[in-house]
C-alpha cells in the first residue's frame, strides 16, 4: 500500500515537474538578446528544414481537399441550384478550419516527429551534453532557431494549403463540372472577409504552430536517450500535437466565431 | 610499504599537498526524487596539472560524477568547487562562462553528425571568438596534428572509426585550451591500438599542454599506467585512493577484488536475491 502511495507521489511530482520543464525549456529558448550573426544562418537552414521540405506534402493534400471539397460541394449545392456559392464554400471551409487544422496535423506528423527524432538522437549520441559542457547553450543554440522556424513556417504552409485547396475546387467545380468562371470569383470575393475569415484562420494557425512546435521539441528533449525512447517520444509527439490542435480548434472556433 | 587510504570520514580526502583545482565535499546525489541513491557523502580532491583515475564497477556512477563536476546535475547535499568557485551557486550565464576553462571528452564522442571533422574542432571556437578564419583554420589544424588527424579534417565523424572518432573529439575538447578535461570510458570498445593511441595521447596532452586530467574508467590495466592518483568508488562512497603502487600493495578486499579482477569478493558474483532452494522450493515471498 505504502509503495503505491509513493509511486503515485513519484508520478505525481514526475508530472508537475515535467510541465515546469517544458516552461522553463521554452522560456531559456527565447528570453535573451538574440545575436543576428549567428541567429540568422541558424533560423535559415531550420526554416528550410521544417518549412521548404514540408512543401511537397502540403500542396499535395491541399490540392486534393480542394478537390474533393468542390466535388462534394458541388453534389450538394446542385440540389438547391445555390452551385454558385461554390467558391465561398470552398475558400471559407479552407481560410477558416481546413487550412489551418490539416496543415498543422500534416505539421505535427512530418516535421514535429522530425524535430523530436532529431534533438532525441542528439541527447542519445551527448550532442546536446557536450554542446553544455562547451559552454553553448544548447537551448539557444538548437531548440530557439526550431522553435521560430516551425512557428513561421507553419502559418506560411497554411496559407499555401488554402491556396492550393481553393484552386483544386477551381479545377473540379469550374473546369470539370461546369461551375460559371465569374461567379465562383465573384460569389467568393463578395463573401470572404479579410479580418473574420483570413485573420482568423493566420491567428489559428499560429497558435497551432506555437503548440505543436513546443511539445515537439520538448518531447526531443526529454526523451529517455535510447532507441525506445526517441521511438515513444516521436510518436507521443505526433499524437499529443494532434490532440491539442483538435481541442484547441474548437475553443478558438467558439471564441472567433461562436 | 605504502597502504591505499580506506575512505572513512565525510571530509574531503587528502592526499598530498598538491593545489587542487576540483573538490567534492560530501555529496549526496539521487536520481528520480531520491528513487535511486548515487553518492552518499562522497569527498575527492582533483589536484591540478595531474590525472586522476575515477575508478569502478559498472553502473556505480562514475559518469554521474562527471556530468556532478560540470554542473549539468546538481547534487542534493554537499558542494563542488571548481578554481575555489563553487559551481552550483553559479548563475547560467557564469556557469556558462567557467565550462569554457573546463572540457569533457564524452564515451560516444559526441561529434556533431551535420559537420566534418574540421568544423567539429572549429565549433567551439566559432562560438567563443571572434577570431578571422584563417587564425581558426590554423588553431584547428594544429589540435588536429596533435591527435593525428590532420589529414583526416574533411570526413564526416560516419566515415571515422570509433578510435578516430574519439581523437576527433579530444582535439575538439582541447580547443579552447582548457585548464580541466574529464574523460568519459576512454578506453571504452577500443581495439589495442587505438588504446595504446589513447592512453599515449592523454598522458602527453596533459604534460605538454599543463592540464588536469580526470580519467573515469574501469579499464585498470591501462589507466594504471598513466594516473598519479586513484579514487575507487563503490557502495556509493569511495572505497579507497592512493598512488597506482599504493593500491597495489593494498590488502583491502574490495580495492583487491577490483584491480585483480575476481568475479566474488566484497561485490558479489550474484545480485541480491532469495536464496536458491527457497526459489526453487515455491516459498512464497520468492518472487
Amino acid at each position: 500500500m505504502l509503495d503505491r502511495v509513493a509511486a503515485l507521489g513519484r508520478t505525481t511530482l514526475n508530472t508537475i515537474a515535467g510541465a515546469g520543464a517544458a516552461f522553463f525549456m521554452l522560456m531559456r529558448a527565447l528570453v535573451g538578446k538574440p545575436t543576428l550573426r549567428k541567429s540568422w544562418p541558424l533560423l535559415m537552414q531550420q526554416m528550410y528544414s521544417v518549412g521548404v521540405l514540408s512543401l511537397v506534402i502540403i500542396v499535395v493534400s491541399g490540392l486534393f481537399i480542394g478537390m474533393v471539397l468542390g466535388l462534394q460541394g458541388y453534389t450538394i449545392l446542385v440540389d438547391f441550384g445555390a452551385e454558385q456559392s461554390l467558391g465561398p464554400m470552398v475558400a471559407l471551409s479552407l481560410l477558416r478550419e481546413l487550412g489551418p487544422v490539416v496543415t498543422a496535423l500534416l505539421f505535427a506528423g512530418r516535421a514535429g516527429s522530425a524535430l523530436t527524432a532529431e534533438i532525441g538522437l542528439m541527447k542519445a549520441t551527448e550532442q546536446l551534453s557536450s554542446l553544455e559542457m562547451m559552454g553553448v547553450d544548447p537551448l539557444r543554440r538548437v531548440i530557439s532557431p526550431r522553435f521560430w522556424a516551425g512557428f513561421y513556417s507553419m502559418p506560411i504552409l497554411a496559407l499555401v494549403f488554402s491556396a492550393v485547396g481553393i484552386y483544386g475546387g477551381y479545377l473540379v467545380g469550374v473546369r470539370w463540372l461546369g461551375v460559371d468562371d465569374g461567379a465562383f470569383w465573384s460569389v467568393m470575393q463578395s463573401n470572404v472577409e479579410w479580418g473574420q475569415d483570413i485573420v482568423n484562420g493566420i491567428i489559428k494557425s499560429l497558435v497551432f504552430a506555437f503548440v505543436v512546435t513546443w511539445i515537439a521539441l520538448y518531447k526531443g528533449y526529454s526523451c529517455t536517450p535510447t532507441s525506445v525512447g526517441i521511438s515513444r517520444a516521436t510518436t507521443s509527439t505526433v499524437v499529443t500535437a494532434s490532440l491539442a490542435v483538435l481541442g484547441l480548434d474548437f475553443v478558438l472556433t467558439a471564441l472567433m466565431f461562436g | 610499504m605504502q597502504t591505499a587510504q580506506k575512505s572513512t570520514s565525510n571530509q574531503p580526502q587528502t592526499h598530498s599537498n598538491d593545489e587542487a583545482l576540483v573538490v567534492i565535499d560530501n555529496i549526496d546525489f539521487a536520481h528520480g526524487f531520491g528513487a535511486h541513491q548515487v553518492y552518499r557523502g562522497l569527498s575527492m580532491r582533483i589536484p591540478k596539472g595531474k590525472i586522476t583515475a575515477v575508478m569502478g564497477p559498472s553502473g556505480i556512477g562514475k559518469t554521474t560524477l562527471l556530468r556532478l563536476i560540470g554542473a549539468q546535475l546538481r547534487p542534493q547535499q554537499g558542494t563542488i568547487t571548481f578554481a575555489g568557485e563553487n559551481i552550483h551557486a553559479l548563475g547560467r550565464s557564469d556557469l556558462y562562462e567557467l565550462r569554457k576553462r573546463m572540457s569533457m571528452l564524452f564515451q560516444s564522442g559526441a561529434l556533431f553528425t551535420d559537420m566534418t571533422v574540421y568544423d567539429n574542432v572549429a565549433f567551439p571556437i566559432r562560438e567563443h571568438s571572434q577570431l578571422p578564419e584563417e587564425i581558426i583554420e590554423t588553431i584547428v589544424k594544429l589540435k588536429l596534428e596533435a591527435v593525428g588527424l590532420r589529414g583526416a579534417r574533411h570526413l564526416m565523424p560516419a566515415e571515422l572509426s570509433g578510435g578516430m572518432a574519439r581523437r576527433a573529439a579530444l582535439a575538439r575538447a582541447i580547443a579552447l585550451d582548457p585548464e580541466l578535461i574529464m574523460y568519459d570510458e576512454p578506453f571504452a570498445g577500443q581495439d589495442p591500438i587505438s588504446m595504446g593511441v589513447i592512453v599515449k595521447l592523454i598522458k602527453e596532452l596533459n604534460q605538454s599542454l599543463g592540464l588536469t586530467s580526470i580519467v573515469v574508467t574501469h579499464d585498470v590495466a591501462e589507466v594504471m599506467t598513466i594516473a598519479d592518483y586513484v579514487y575507487i568508488i563503490a557502495d556509493k562512497k569511495v572505497v579507497g585512493h592512493g598512488t597506482p603502487s599504493e593500491l597495489e600493495a593494498s590488502d583491502d578486499p574490495l580495492v583487491h577484488q577490483f584491480l585483480h579482477g575476481e568475479a566474488d569478493g566484497p561485490v558479489p558474483f550474484h545480485y541480491a536475491a532469495p536464496s536458491l532452494e527457497d526459489e526453487l522450493l515455491g516459498v512464497d515471498n520468492a518472487r
